[in-house]
Parts: structure tokens; sequence; C-alpha cells
């Protein structure tokens, strides 16, 4: 299994998690795990991701996510689980 | 699995702290392009770098796109060309031609630097090496991106006096020979004692002769991730401030494994080591001296600030150390005067001088490194500072080094532009009482008693 973390920010609006999710349908990514909270009116999702059947490029996943970031008026990352795991565990 | 807290707090520490992996650097050896005609070994040597290096910087991009984490520099190091030109090279105009080929191998790969135009002469010098060293002034003049270094002494050989006499003339020549761009030339030339074989940083990276044929080497930074965890153990005792840099240390370190590994795999290049430092650069909020100022003093260069220098250089290595498999190059913190907004704040109120940051050389890395001078200082001023930082180095068993840049035309209260990473400085005072005639005497120091230890 390929894990990669996608984490979105930002000012809440209708749709986020829908437009996220369905992005992901799209390219088969399988969603692991979600958590998400709002503080103080400000929209705060990290998911993981099973990137396994991804048949495209990871890096043009990365930047089509963040340009449907855009759209929506979030941020949006895409990173590989690895970054995550080496710093916080043993 | 991964938690939300911990994923904002790397995050956190790559957007707002400034950690990045400071350099990925392929380590070339060229051992096997040495020829006796100049224009077979100026061949072999851009076909091998050029070759080896292809992938280097897409690579890094991609890692860095992947993971999500800046890798600010991609940079090679290779065998010192003083040894690969010895054969071919029977003048310093000889050596230049070799400078050329490699400033158009970096342009070719889209390296910004390429480190190991050096001679290795801690004890004594060969013609090629004392050729080598001549041509530096115009080796950095009509090139871009090379990078020098000499190496002039070492705990098991002494000091060469005789090389130590001879960089002074080099760097005040370098500095005349791009006085153009405030002597930029000699932010690119370092002298050292005891230069570690395997140092990704420029700009006194080389692959030293005992290395492998290609090697990656890291080097990691984060001192606005260390300032950052030390804001929040404000006024607590030295167990809590001890604790909170190594453990930040080691999640940074970690990083830096990782981008090895990575970048190791995809080039098929061997890992060499990680080197842990605390890098800074001119940007706000990613300073050393701002650490030493969140540990309490009012600005770097108060008393106190070599003590509180020694003890977060020693935990920077303490928590590195078991973050990766292999440490090795510098590894500590790196006090440059103009890569630094603190230390330049610093120098700017007169809290720091020359004479302070020479005692803080004694306890971290590396040496006296960015700092302006007077254009009006003596080679044998120069020499005579060489010569201290040496004897430190030689004496403590560790790495020193000196990357002076005598302004010409420029004097005490003017400031040197340098630009981009390497940023500007203050013009520092330099004692002016003469060493004339100690430098001018002939022969090395010899190796300190405890160096024998067999």
């Amino acid at each position: 299994m390929k894990k990669c973390i996608v984490t979105v920010l930002g000012k809440d609006t209708v749709g986020i998690t829908a437009k996220v999710c369905t992005y992901l349908a799209e390219h088969k990514i399988n969603i692991l795990d979600i958590s998400q909270t709002i503080i103080q009116g400000y929209f705060n999702m990290m998911m993981i991701v099973d990137v396994t059947s991804l048949e495209k490029d990871f890096k043009l996943v990365c930047d089509e996510m963040e340009a449907l970031g855009e759209e929506i008026g979030v941020n949006i990352r895409c990173q590989r689980e690895e970054i995550f795991e080496k710093m916080h565990r043993l | 699995m991964i938690n939300m807290y911990e994923v904002s707090e790397t995050n956190k520490m790559i957007e707002q702290e400034n950690l990045d992996v400071r350099t990925i650097t392929l380590g070339i050896s060229l051992l096997d392009c040495i020829d006796s005609d100049l224009n077979e070994l100026n061949r072999k040597i851009y076909e091998k770098v050029t070759g080896l290096a292809k992938n280097l910087v897409s690579t890094g991009n991609d890692i860095e796109r992947e993971f999500g984490i800046p890798i600010v520099n991609k940079r090679i190091s290779i065998t010192p060309i003083s040894l690969i030109g010895a054969a071919a090279c029977k003048s310093p105009e000889d050596f230049v031609t070799i400078a050329k080929t490699l400033d158009r191998a970096a342009k070719e790969v889209d390296v910004n630097f390429i480190g190991g135009y050096s001679a290795l002469v801690s004890k004594g010098m060969t013609k090629s090496d004392e050729n080598l060293i001549r041509s530096i002034p115009q080796a950095l003049a009509v090139t871009e991106r090379i990078c020098s270094s000499v190496n002039v002494g070492s705990t098991k050989t002494g000091i060469n006096m005789d090389a130590v006499r001879l960089c002074g003339q080099i760097v005040k020549d370098t500095a005349e020979a791009t006085k153009e761009n405030d002597s930029l030339g000699c932010a690119k030339l370092v002298i050292f004692c005891n230069a570690p074989d395997d140092n990704p940083f420029m700009a006194g990276a080389f692959l030293g002769v005992t290395e492998a044929d290609a090697v990656i080497n890291v080097g990691v930074s984060g001192p606005g991730v260390v300032k950052k965890a030390l804001e929040k153990v404000r006024g607590k005792g030295f167990k809590e401030l001890c604790e909170t840099i190594k453990k930040t240390a080691f999640k940074v370190t970690r990083v830096g494994q990782l981008v090895a590994g990575e970048a190791s795999k995809r080039l098929g290049v061997p890992f060499g080591i990680v080197d842990l430092s605390l890098a800074p650069t001119p940007s706000v909020g990613d300073s050393v001296a701002e650490i030493l100022e969140e540990i309490g003093l009012e600005r770097v260069g108060a008393p106190g600030t070599t003590a509180a220098l020694a003890m977060l250089n020693d935990q920077v290595k303490k928590g590195g150390v078991m973050a990766s498999s292999y440490v090795g190059g510098l590894s500590g913190a790196f006090i440059p005067v103009s890569e630094d907004q603190g230390m330049i704040d610093a120098v700017n109120v007169g809290a720091l001088t020359l004479e302070k940051l020479e005692a803080m050389t004694c306890v971290c890395s590396v040496g006296l490194d960015m700092i302006a001078i007077p254009g009006k200082t003596t080679a044998g001023t120069i020499s005579g500072i060489i010569a201290d930082e040496m004897a430190i180095g030689m004496v403590n068993q560790k790495t020193t080094a000196v990357r002076l840049i005598p302004v010409i035309g420029k004097d005490v209260g003017e400031t040197a532009e340098f630009g981009g990473l390497l940023g500007y400085a203050p013009i520092m005072p330099v004692n002016e009482f003469s060493c004339e005639e100690f430098i001018g005497r002939a022969g090395r120091i010899p190796a300190p008693i405890h160096s024998f230890k067999n």
C-alpha cells in the first residue's frame, strides 16, 4: 500500500469535502481515514489516502489538487506519508 | 497511524519556520579521468560530471514535490582538482581551463555550485598543488559556479605555514580579481584545517580520495524550527532547554535522512552521510543568532555567547545522530556573518567582533565564515588570521575554516553586497598591528603532542 496525506486548510464553505472526495474517487484514490474540524470558521481537514491504484504521475495529482484548492478558495496539500512517519515515529 | 497534530506540526515547520533540506550534494570521483593530455582530461571531466549528474536536479525537484519539503540546492562535489590535473597541468593557466570546463558542466546540469577546485597541502605542496592555488584568483574571476578550497593544516600533520602565507596572498588577489562585484570571488574560497572528505556544504565541499566513485551527501538545516521550539521553554532550566533542542534536531535530521535515502535510490548512487548542521540564510526567522538570543542573550556576541553556542552545537549533534544511519561532513551550527540576519544586526550595533567570532569557532562548526573586512587589509594580516583559525582546529581536533572577504575599495562603516544566499555584510574592523615577521618564517608548525596516539 502506498499512502499519502491530503491536508485542506481554509475558510469554511459548502462542498469542500465533496469536491475533494470527487477528485479522489475519479483518480481511484481510496480514503483510509478522515479527521476534520472547524476552528473559528476555518476548515481544517486531514485525509490518509491510498494511492496504490493511481494511474497518473503522483506529482501531477499534487499539482491538480493544489489547483482545485485555489478554485474552492482553500489550501490543499498532497504529500507522501513517509515525511510524517519518519519525523514522528521511531 | 499519523494524526492531525503531527501532520500540522510538520507542515508548520515547513511553511512558517523555514524547515528545508539545504542541499543534496552528489559527490563524483574524477580519479578515472586523469590524463596527461589537457584536452583529453577536460573532455573526460565534462563527460563524467554531466553523465552522472544529468538527473540530479530533476530528481531533487521530484522529491521536493512529492514530499512537500523544499530542497534548496542541488550541488556537486568532486575530487580535489590539484590531484586530477597533476599530470596534465604545467601552469596555473592550464588549471584555469579545468575550472572553465567544470563551470560549463555545472551549467549544463543546472547545479548552482560545483565544489572541489581544491588542493590538500596540510604538510607540503607539490608543484601541481602550488599551480592550482596560484590559479584560484583567475579561476574564480572567469567562472560563476566553481567553489574552491585549500586544506593547509591538520591535527596529524600540523600547519603548513608556507601554504598559509601563500593563501593570504591568494585571498587578497581573488578579492582584486573580482573587485567589480564587492570581491565576491572570496565568498567561494575556503581555507581549511582538518577538512572533511564528505562535506556537502559549499563553498568547502570536495570529494576526498577515500570516497566511492559517486555518493549522495545531504545537508539539513532548520534554525527557524529550533528557535520556534525554544520559544515554548522560555524561563525554563537547562534540562528542558537541551531536551527541546535535541528533539527538534532529531525531527529535522529525520527529514534529511528520508530525502537522502530517496535521492540515493532514485539516482542509483550510494548514500554517504547526512550533515547535521544548523545553516542559516539571510531570510528572517532562519538565523542561528536568533536561537542564541532566544536562549537568553540580548545580542549575539554578549558574554555567555560561547557557552550558549557550545551547548546548542552539542545538543544538535546528540539529537541528530540517532536520526541518521551515517552522520558526517561538518555537522554543527554554522555562524556565517553575511548569511545570518541576526549576526549582521549584532555586528551593526557593536555587539559582535571578529575576536568574539574567533572564540565562538572553538566550540562550533566551522570558522570565520563570510566576514567582510576592509579591502586595505594586508595579505600578511589575512595569513595571520588564517593561522590563528588553523591553530584552533589543529589543537581542538576539529574542522576550522576561514572565508574572509577583503572588500576592495571599501572600509569599516560600509557594506558589501553579495546577493542571494550569500547575503550582505557590514565591513568589520581588523586588528592592524603587524604579524609580517611571524608569517614570513618558512616551513610548518609541527603537529601538537596529543596527535601522537599510536
